[in-house]
């Protein structure tokens, strides 16, 4: 995961929850008997929570025996397994398809519910306790600081590229960098560094490439990009804004969600080799 | 910062121009498109230890192209080679050379 994490690309910004989900799935699911869990995944509708449901319920198959501790983790008190940002997002979908299903798992919600009262009774408030409460109410109001990854952080339409012979037109570069919040001059004036090619921008605010590239191609450098210019490298939020700083012309980017700011590098062309015509100079 | 006016004459943490980049000394590996579907890769910022000449040598033989050395005034030697050679010379560089990876920038698409 966290491999993930350090190379973040544009499908995993977006996919992130799901894949997390996939393989706790497949990790958990070969302990429990699969009768159940497919049982108990006509019950619950939703298409992403059917993931979070079938890991969860193998989890709990898992140590059968032990229901009551289950239980008593599924409601956010007991810490152990996984991190707690993850477990949370988990249980509270667990605990809504719980009470819309209430069939197979009544028992296990009974007993946890009591198990929950009396531990409130007889410690009072535990830390976990106060833990769970602490991100319910942090969750509600702002999600973002409790950790929550939202399914689809973050949605980059591909670029649409229609190829003339030579030239390749760039047809949404617009959209993308108001999605990324980004001058489109600057997006435009890295994808001809990174290509090392130049074009124009046509009347219907098309980009047109020089030279041949397949959208793949110009996805890839989007996402390079991305990586370099818009994404928070504290919180990999892409909120973030680009401002140049007059007094020594370094262009700073600042990140709207944790107020991080970073310098980023200036775009740079480099070597440019002659190709073509040759000029004669001598 | 822009708030503060008085430290605005002096930065010591300002940048003083163009030798940004270069104390660290990124190494890039770019690719240009040439006419068809034949392409040119140039590789930028080669440590001066190295003899530029001779490493475009063994280029050349290794991947079994053609290619020569650029002088330029601002950037120093440039290698250029035929077709994209870009991963060939990523590979080149980290393992023979022993340069690390961190500081080759590989360009392009």
């Amino acid at each position: 995961m966290s491999a993930e994490e350090t190379t973040p690309t544009v499908e995993d910004i977006s996919l992130d929850g799901l894949k997390k989900k996939k393989k706790s799935k497949t990790t958990s699911e070969p302990t429990t008997d699969s009768t159940d869990a497919t049982g108990e995944d006509d019950l619950f509708g939703g298409l992403k929570k059917k993931k979070k449901k079938k890991s969860k319920d193998s989890a709990k198959e898992k140590t059968g025996t032990e229901e009551l501790e289950d239980g008593i983790e599924d409601l956010g008190l007991g810490p152990k397994k996984k991190k707690s940002t993850k477990k949370k997002k988990a249980d509270s979908s667990f605990d809504k398809e719980l009470e819309k299903a209430g069939l197979s798992s009544t028992t296990a919600e009974a007993e946890s519910s009591n198990t929950e009262s009396t531990i409130a009774t007889e410690v009072g408030l535990s830390y976990e306790d106060l833990l769970e409460r602490f991100f319910t109410v942090l969750k509600t109001n702002n999600p973002e600081l409790a950790g929550e990854r939202s399914g689809v952080r973050l949605k980059i339409p591909p670029p649409i590229v229609a190829r003339e012979p030579k030239k390749t037109i760039f047809s949404n570069v617009k959209d993308i960098s108001q999605k990324l919040q980004r001058d489109p001059e600057h997006v435009i004036q890295y994808l001809f560094a990174e290509l090392g090619t130049s074009g124009s921008i046509d009347g219907k605010e098309q980009l047109i490439i020089k030279g041949k590239f397949m959208q793949k191609q110009l996805e890839y450098v989007l996402k390079k990009y991305i990586l370099e210019y818009v994404t928070c490298q504290t919180c990999r939020s892409i909120n973030t804004k680009l401002v140049r700083e007059n007094a020594n012309r370094l262009y700073f980017m600042v990140c709207n969600s944790c107020g991080s700011t970073r310098s980023v590098s200036s775009i740079k062309t480099g070597f440019q080799a002659a190709v073509g015509r040759r000029k004669r100079t001598g | 910062m822009t708030s503060i006016e008085n430290l605005k004459s002096f930065d010591p943490f300002a940048d003083t121009g163009d030798d940004d980049s270069q104390p660290t000394n990124y190494l890039h590996i770019r690719i240009q498109q040439r006419n068809g579907r034949k392409t040119l890769t140039t590789v930028q910022g080669l440590p001066s230890e190295y003899d530029s000449k001779r490493i475009l040598k063994v280029l050349k033989k290794d991947f079994g192209c053609n290619g020569n050395v650029v002088k330029d005034e601002e950037l120093g030697d440039v290698i250029q080679l035929q077709g994209d050679q870009r991963a060939k010379v990523l590979e080149f560089l980290t393992t023979q050379l022993g340069l690390k990876k961190k500081t080759i920038k590989v360009h392009g698409f």
